[in-house]
C-alpha cells in the first residue's frame, strides 16, 4: 500500500510540475522577470563550433539569463567611467578590447594613482569557467560577485556602491535601460553586476587559426603543428595537463597551481583565500588563447614576452613546498627544451590568438 | 527483466488456457499494480512483486586496507610509506570508473553513467544515477577501471574534455584512467615529484594496448530498499602487487613509458574491492 501511495503522490507531483512548466513556457520564455507583463528578449550565447563539439553547455545562472537588453546595458556599463569614484575609469580602462580585455601594464593604476599588485586578467569564455572561481586567487564564487568588486576596490575604481547607484539612477538614459533589461527603473548594484556579467559572457573566443585547423577550415604551418606536438609531449612541453588539448579547447583547466616561480612565496594567492598554507603560491591557470594581445604574463606580470614564459618552464623553475608535481626536473630548472622546440612551441601558442575576437564590433565601446 | 515479464505472461497464458473450464482457478503472480511485474490476471499474490529502487555508489580510498579513509584533507600533509619503503604524499588523485553492472542470476543491469572520481571534489565521490534497479537477489558487481576499448574514444565526452582528462593522440588517444600525483623522498631525502598517470600504453608507433581493467566481484546481496554500494580503492596496491614500484625509477614522464604502463595495469588488478552494501 505504501508503494501505491508513493506512486500516486509521484504522479500528482509530476502533473503539478508539468502544469508549472507549461505555464512557464507559455508566459515566461525569458525565465526571470522582475515585473509582470514585461519580458526582455532572450539572446542565447553565440557558441563556437569547436565548443559545441567538445565542451559542455555554457554556464548561465538561472537568475540571470542572457537577454538583448541586458547585454546592451552591461556593455554600456562596462565602458562607462561613471562607475568609478571620480568618473575617470571604467571596467574597460584596464580591460581593453584590443588586448583581449586586459591591458599592457604589469600592474595597473586605479583612480588615485595607486598601482595594484596583480596583472589584469583577460576576459573571455567565462561561461565555461567550470569551477566557478574568479580572480587569480579564486576569491569570487560567480561572475556577478566578481563584477561587484573592482568598483569599490580602493586601489581600482574606488567608488561606493550607493554613490555609483545614485549616479546611474539620476542619469538621463540608465533608468529606462534598466527598465528594458530587468523590468524596473530602480537601479541596484546587483542589477548592475548582472548586466555586466551578461555582457562579459558574450565575450567568447573560439575561432582562432588553430580552431579552424581542427575544424578542417584552415591550415597551420609545419612549425605550428610541430609546436603542438611539443605541447602534447609529456617528456618535452607537457603543457596539456594544465592547459587543455585539442579536445579541451578552453586551453586552461580553470584550477590552481604553484608553477615554480619563487623559492619564497610572497603573494599567497589561493592560500590567502582558503587560509590553508598548502594553497600558498597557487594561482589560477590562465587560458592560452589570445596570448598575442595579453602580455605581460603570469599573475604578477613578471614576464614581458612569451619567450620568457617558455624559458621559465624550460630552465627557470625553482622549488617551494607547494610546487605542483607537474613541474619537473626542478633541480635543473625544468625540461630543457631545445631552442628550435621553444620557437615551434611559441608559434603554436600564437595560433590560438584570434584577431576577430579583439576586433569584434559587438565588443567595442558603445558610448 | 523483460524476459522475466514475458515468461510470466506466457506462464499465465498457459495456465489460463488449461483452466478455461474452471473460473475459480488460482492464478499466481504479483498483484500490486505499482510493481514492475504486476500481473492483472493474478488472483493469488505469490510474493514475487518487484519494485525499482535508487542505487548510490560511494567511492572510497584507503591506504593498506586501513579503516581511516584517504581524503583531500590528507593531500600534501599525510605521509605514506609504499611497499618499497619510500615515503610519499598525495596531492591529486583522480580516476575513471565506467560500465558498472549489477548481476542477478538471470539478468544484468548496466548503469549508463561513468564516473570521474576526483578526491578534491566531494561531489564526485558518489554516483547516484537516475536509473533505478529492481528489488531482489543479486549475485555480483562488475565495472571497468578506465574505459574499455569501445568506449575509449578521443573527445567523445564533454565533461571529461572540460576536465582536461584526455590522453594524448600520440599515445593512442582516448582518456586518462588515473592521475595520481604527489611528492616522494628520494635516496637523499629530498622531495621529488611523481605523476603516476595511467591510460593507453604505446608499444610502438601505431601499436597501442588499451590497458583498462575489468573487475567482476561475486557478492550475494538482496535489494529491498534504496541501496548504497561502496567501491573501495586501496592506494597502496598500486605500489605493491605483483610489482614492487620503485618511485626512484618510475616517477614522472610515465605516460609514454610502455613498461611503466603495463606495470600499473598489473598492479591495478588488486586495487579495487566491494565494501559495504547498505539499505
Amino acid at each position: 500500500m505504501q508503494e501505491r501511495l508513493r506512486g500516486n503522490i509521484y504522479y500528482f507531483v509530476l502533473a503539478f510540475a508539468f502544469a508549472i512548466c507549461s505555464s512557464c513556457s507559455s508566459e515566461d520564455p525569458g525565465g526571470e522577470v522582475m515585473e509582470e507583463g514585461y519580458v526582455p528578449t532572450p539572446k542565447p550565447l553565440n557558441v563556437p563550433a569547436i565548443f559545441q563539439q567538445y565542451l559542455p553547455q555554457p554556464n548561465i545562472p538561472e537568475d540571470n539569463p542572457q537577454t538583448v537588453e541586458g547585454v546592451a546595458l552591461g556593455r554600456k556599463l562596462f565602458f562607462d567611467p561613471m562607475l568609478s569614484g571620480d568618473g575617470t575609469q571604467s571596467c574597460a580602462t584596464c580591460h581593453q578590447p584590443q588586448n583581449a580585455f586586459t591591458d599592457l601594464q604589469q600592474f595597473s593604476e586605479g583612480i588615485d594613482g595607486i598601482v595594484g599588485f596583480r596583472n589584469v586578467m583577460p576576459i573571455y569564455n567565462l561561461a565555461w569557467n567550470t569551477n566557478a572561481k574568479f580572480f587569480w586567487d579564486g576569491r569570487a564564487g560567480d561572475l556577478e560577485t566578481q563584477a561587484l568588486e573592482p568598483v569599490t576596490n580602493p586601489i581600482e575604481m574606488h567608488n561606493t556602491w550607493p554613490n555609483a547607484v545614485a549616479s546611474l539612477q539620476s542619469d538621463a538614459a540608465y533608468p529606462e535601460l534598466f527598465e528594458q533589461a530587468f523590468g524596473t527603473e530602480t537601479v541596484t548594484k546587483e542589477l548592475v553586476a548582472k548586466a555586466i556579467a551578461q555582457f562579459e559572457r558574450t565575450l567568447i573566443s573560439g575561432n582562432s587559426p588553430f580552431d579552424k585547423y581542427l575544424l578542417g577550415e584552415g591550415t597551420l604551418t609545419e612549425q605550428e603543428i610541430n609546436g603542438f606536438e611539443i605541447f602534447m609531449d609529456e617528456a618535452r612541453g607537457d603543457c596539456f595537463h594544465c592547459h587543455g588539448n585539442e579536445f579541451s579547447p578552453l586551453w586552461t583547466d580553470n584550477i590552481f597551481h604553484n608553477n615554480g616561480l619563487d623559492e619564497i612565496i610572497t603573494d599567497k594567492g589561493l592560500g590567502n583565500i582558503t587560509g590553508d598554507p598548502r594553497d600558498d603560491g597557487l594561482f589560477k591557470s590562465p587560458s592560452l588563447r589570445n596570448l598575442a594581445y595579453t602580455a605581460p604574463y603570469m599573475h604578477d606580470g613578471r614576464f614581458e614576452t612569451l619567450d620568457e614564459v617558455i624559458n621559465h618552464y624550460s630552465e627557470g623553475l625553482v622549488y617551494s613546498p607547494t610546487i605542483d608535481p607537474l613541474m619537473k626536473a626542478i633541480a635543473q630548472g625544468g625540461v630543457q627544451l631545445t631552442e628550435s622546440d621553444k620557437a615551434d612551441l611559441k608559434a603554436f601558442l600564437l595560433s590560438l590568438s584570434e584577431p576577430a575576437f579583439v576586433n569584434n564590433p559587438d565588443f567595442q565601446n558603445p558610448n | 527483466m523483460k524476459k522475466i515479464g514475458l515468461l510470466v505472461m506466457f506462464a499465465v497464458f498457459a495456465i489460463g488456457c488449461n483452466s478455461d473450464d474452471d473460473s475459480s482457478a488460482e492464478i499466481l503472480g504479483c498483484m500490486d499494480p505499482d510493481s514492475i511485474n504486476f500481473n492483472p490476471e493474478a488472483n493469488t499474490d505469490d510474493g514475487s512483486c518487484s519494485y525499482l529502487k535508487n542505487v548510490t555508489f560511494n567511492f572510497t580510498q584507503n591506504w593498506g586496507g586501513e579503516d581511516r579513509p584517504v581524503t583531500k584533507i590528507d593531500f600534501n600533509s599525510t605521509t605514506y610509506e609504499n611497499e618499497m619503503g619510500t615515503t610519499l604524499t598525495l596531492s591529486k588523485l583522480r580516476y575513471l570508473i565506467s560500465k558498472i553492472q549489477l548481476h542477478k542470476s538471470d539478468t544484468t543491469i548496466t548503469i549508463e553513467n561513468y564516473q570521474l572520481v576526483d578526491l578534491a571534489m566531494d561531489s564526485s565521490l558518489s554516483l547516484a544515477p537516475t536509473q533505478q534497479i529492481p528489488t531482489g537477489d543479486y549475485t555480483g558487481i562488475s565495472f571497468v577501471y578506465g574505459f574499455n576499448e569501445e568506449d575509449n574514444i578521443s573527445g567523445n565526452y564533454p565533461d571529461l574534455n572540460d576536465a582536461s582528462w584526455n590522453w594524448p593522440a600520440m599515445l593512442g588517444g582516448g582518456y586518462h584512467f588515473m592521475q595520481m600525483e604527489g611528492s616522494y623522498n628520494d635516496e637523499n631525502g629530498m622531495p621529488q615529484p611523481y605523476a603516476y598517470h595511467n591510460g593507453r600504453a604505446r608499444l610502438s608507433m601505431d601499436n597501442f594496448v588499451n590497458n583498462h581493467l575489468e573487475f567482476d566481484f561475486q557478492r550475494n546481496f538482496t535489494v529491498t530498499d534504496d541501496t548504497t554500494i561502496e567501491i573501495r580503492m586501496d592506494i597502496s596496491e598500486w605500489y605493491k602487487n605483483p610489482n614492487m614500484w620503485d618511485l626512484n625509477q618510475y616517477n614522472v614522464d610515465l605516460m609514454m613509458n610502455y613498461d611503466a604502463q603495463i606495470l600499473m595495469h598489473e598492479n591495478g588488478a588488486s586495487v579495487f574491492s566491494i565494501g559495504e552494501i547498505n539499505q
